[in-house]
């Protein structure tokens, strides 16, 4: 046990150093940042709104900005391993293909953690401005670190199967898209035509939306949490699968 | 250290290897050498434990690969085929990487570190990150992550691929001198690799190995082991000819060159032990007719003929069907 947590400490350390050493943290943080800036104040009327709350001018926002910049993250988690074939070089190391998996998501879930964090101004801001529900604030940060971490996931799973960047970066797209417009009407009314309820339902239960919303009220409700991180686990335990069934040709 | 099982690995319909096995012992080194696409990485692939085979069994050191491939992992180096690392990071970020995932903590890990680096010559480029770096640095990097530490058995494909002809050199004495101690596999197609650094080669084509031993026995396989080589003045080739291939235990004569200082030719053995005999008969013959021997001597066998005997290529093999 020990072994496998320092294993998977010794990935994640090196992942985190690979962003830090290349152009994609920067580049990343600053255009998270700046977009972040953009939402909330000019679409999300922040000020206008004349009301302390995070809720409707900055979290709302996030599952639909997390849609392109996750992937962008993500997409070359387990392509690039394959593309320079460092994949080799990695599973042949004393490390099982879960470490490695584990490994790597948790670095870029840091990452994606640290970028988060960086919009703190904004919380001081709303402080400064008013008296706004604190919990409901760190519950929509839970929420938003959550959500972050479930399309990283599925992301995680898309760039295993394909050396492709650009194809892994699309997958994943639409893999977001989908556990974005599961549960919204437009798409459940194109299923209750012809499926059956049990299928229309299920499909539905894959939204983040209604999830994502019961953190921002500042509730942390366990059915959530559970919810997120089985789609977490999930996608994990399928990137198993395919980079196993890579390997065995 | 290494046992190797009646491997085989089929991808789709296509056997890429079938039916492999060897031993390595400690103070081996094996030399792995076959045509493009004859199975070699793959087989090396299957020892490492990245790929499963799809029969057959691989152990390292009584290690399992499939069952409990954690202690073989642990007791193993390996340098992948086209020498990957990541490149974003510096030769000793990389370095202290491998170290790390291998267990040394703190002055352990620098002291491997260092001496991985000096192995490989790597001081000038330390704190150079990898993708800024020649093939043949980016090469040895890799190639010193995999004795990062000090394992007991190497497997190394294409140790000296894209290196130097001075490079090469360096890499086969440490890969020899290391094998003193280790168990080494290492594949290559420069054949003259295998006489400086293997004390076995095995030559393995479409997935099957097609020869299995040392050096000497391999060359001795070849057409002209044994053959006699002679330079003769003053004379006519069609005399010299009919003398020679009169000789007992000659096989049959090849004129190599006509012209110029004297005749130059080659008496073939009927077996390759009679060798050293063919060539005392040969200069007997000679002196006893009066010509000028200007140069005598027995060949070995050239590997690369022996390769081309036992692996033909596929349009060769084509039209002797």
């Amino acid at each position: 046990m020990t072994d496998s947590i320092a294993n998977i400490k010794c990935i994640a350390k090196r992942e985190l150093g690979g962003y830090f050493a290349s152009p994609v943290a920067y580049v990343f943080t600053v255009i998270f940042l700046l977009l972040t800036g953009f939402f909330t104040f000019m679409l999300g009327y922040f000020f206008e709104r004349g009301e302390a709350s995070l809720t409707y001018s900055f979290f709302v926002w996030h599952p639909w900005l997390y849609l392109f910049l996750v992937p962008s993250v993500g997409m070359r988690l387990w392509s690039e391993e394959r593309r320079s074939g460092t994949i080799e070089l990695l599973l042949t190391m004393p490390v099982s293909a879960w470490q490695a998996i584990v490994g790597k998501f948790l670095a870029s879930w840091i990452f994606l953690s640290f970028a988060l964090f960086l919009t703190f101004p904004l919380v001081l801001t709303v402080n400064y401005l008013g008296k706004p529900d604190n919990a409901a604030i760190f519950g929509g940060y839970v929420g938003s670190v959550l959500l972050a971490g479930s399309y990283l996931a599925v992301s995680c799973m898309t760039s295993a199967i394909t050396r492709n960047q650009v194809v892994s970066f699309i997958l994943s797209v639409v893999g977001c898209l989908f556990l974005i417009l599961a549960g919204y009407p437009p798409v459940t009314n194109l299923l209750v035509q012809w499926a059956p309820p049990w299928l229309v339902e299920g499909v539905a239960a894959f939204s983040v939306m209604p999830h994502f919303d019961g953190f921002q009220k500042g509730v942390l409700a366990s059915n959530d949490i559970i919810f997120f991180l089985s789609i977490i686990g999930f996608s994990l335990f399928t990137t198993g699968v395919v980079i196993r069934s890579h390997r065995a040709g | 250290m290494i046992k190797v099982e009646n491997l085989v690995k089929s991808f789709g319909s296509k056997i890429a290897v079938n039916g492999v096995s060897f031993t390595v012992e400690r103070g081996e080194v094996l030399g792995f050498l076959g045509p493009n696409g004859a199975g070699k990485s793959t087989t090396m692939r299957m020892v490492t434990g990245f790929i499963p085979p799809t029969a057959g069994r691989v152990t390292v050191g009584g290690y399992d690969m499939e069952q409990n491939s954690m202690p073989a992992k642990r007791m193993m180096g390996y340098l992948p085929e086209n020498a990957p690392s990541y490149s974003d990071m510096t030769v000793s970020g990389f370095l202290g990487f491998a170290a790390e995932i291998r267990g040394f903590h703190g002055a352990e890990k620098d002291k491997a570190v260092r001496r991985a680096i000096e192995t490989c010559f790597l001081e000038s480029v330390i704190h150079q990150s990898i993708e800024t770096l020649s093939k043949g640095y980016r090469h040895r990097t890799c190639f010193a992550q995999s004795i990062i530490h000090d394992p007991d058995v190497l497997i190394l494909d294409e140790p000296t691929d894209g290196l130097d002809p001075n490079q090469k050199y360096e890499v086969r004495t440490l890969i020899r001198r290391m094998g003193e101690k280790k168990a080494i596999i290492f594949s290559t197609h420069i054949l003259e690799e295998v006489d400086a650094a293997c004390s076995r080669a095995i030559i393995i084509d479409r997935g099957q190995i097609v020869a299995n031993g040392t050096p000497l026995e391999l060359r001795q396989r070849a057409e002209g082991a044994g053959a006699v080589m002679v330079r003769v003045l003053g004379v006519e080739s069609g005399a010299l000819r009919i003398r020679l291939a009169a000789v007992d235990g000659a096989k049959r004569v090849m004129v190599v060159n006509e012209e110029g200082a004297g005749v130059v030719m080659r008496v073939f053995p009927q077996t390759a032990q009679t060798g050293h005999e063919l060539a005392r008969r040969v200069g007997e013959v000679v002196l006893k007719e009066g010509w000028r021997v200007e140069e005598l001597h027995t060949e070995e066998g050239r590997m690369d003929e022996v390769f081309r005997s036992i692996t033909m290529p596929d349009t060769k093999r084509e039209n002797s069907k």
